[in-house]
């Protein structure tokens, strides 16, 4: 399935995205790790900090209702995947980001922000990991 | 107020997802396939998003007040680079490969309702819980919960 190239527009997204990483800094001097919201919302360390993963979550899940409300549709959601690999895939990249200690926003964005060594070797890791399965599935299985 | 900011944090970052194209697994995985249908759009998300992180981090990081909601900064101080950190990463890797959507993507995208984003975000649950049960029994020196 082709999808257009958006130079730009994704350049913007990105920006949202590393706005959002560094308010979350400034205000609750934490990291914007989508792993470890979600995965800290099973284990709060206290009341107070359930409530605020809990309301990072809610923006996130309005983003897309936004996003509906400013440009008359949904932002595009295209899964060229079955619901067995989507099962399979989700379970695999909890079990990673969990010994992995977070995703392609803790890691990607913000680790890498912070020029951590561990998170450009998680950030090399995964997109390595990430291309041969894409090289796999595409070429060498699908052909 | 916390409750306030951190929405409206979590809104921000979930329009920059639904935006750049992260929340689409067809763009996501059209990004690694370079052999094939490629779209090198991504990049340019992570790059927007580091560039800003990386300004950003640098003023608000040297406060000596800390955060505004909070007492202290929480960065992760470890520089151990280990084969838990590698392995796992690769892992993630994989899965990302396999279902296109990755953690940061899939939990915005729920916002559309769609049960593919249902049915990933479910069994990524499942595998944090998983993950979880296996450090448990690989650590049995850690304290355990009776």
């Amino acid at each position: 399935m082709e999808t257009e190239f958006t130079p730009l527009v994704s350049a913007f997204g990105g920006v949202l995205i590393g706005t959002a990483s560094v308010l979350l800094m400034l205000f609750m001097g934490r990291i914007m790790g989508a792993t470890g919201i979600l995965a800290g919302l099973f284990s709060p360390a206290s009341r107070e900090d359930f409530y605020w993963r809990a309301a990072i979550l809610a923006g996130m899940v309005s983003a897309p209702l936004a996003y509906l409300a400013v440009m008359g549709q949904m932002p595009a959601v295209q899964v060229p995947v079955s619901t067995p690999m989507l099962l399979i895939g989700g379970f695999i990249v909890g079990i990673g980001v969990t010994f992995g200690s977070g995703c392609t926003s803790g890691h990607g964005v913000c680790g890498m922000a912070r020029l951590s060594p561990r998170s450009i070797t998680a950030t090399i890791s995964f997109m390595i990991g990430t291309g041969i399965t894409v090289f796999v599935i595409r070429h060498v299985i699908g052909g | 107020m916390r409750i306030l900011a951190t929405y409206l944090i979590g809104l921000i970052f979930g329009l920059g997802i639904s935006i750049s194209g992260m929340a689409n697994p067809a763009k996501v995985l059209n990004f690694f396939d370079v052999a094939g249908t490629w779209d090198p759009s991504l990049i340019f998300v992570m790059g927007g998003a580091v560039i800003v992180a990386f300004i950003g981090y640098r003023f608000v990081l040297k406060r000596p007040t800390g955060p505004i909601l909070d007492r202290k900064f929480l960065v992760p101080s470890s520089n151990v680079i280990d084969l838990k950190l590698i392995g796992g990463s690769l892992v993630f890797g994989v899965g990302w490969g396999i279902a296109g959507f990755c953690p940061g993507g899939a939990l915005p995208a729920l916002g559309t309702g769609r049960i593919e984003v249902i049915v990933f975000t479910a069994a990524l649950v499942a595998g944090i819980f998983a993950a979880r049960f296996l450090m448990h029994f690989r650590r049995p020196t850690a304290p355990t919960q009776a």
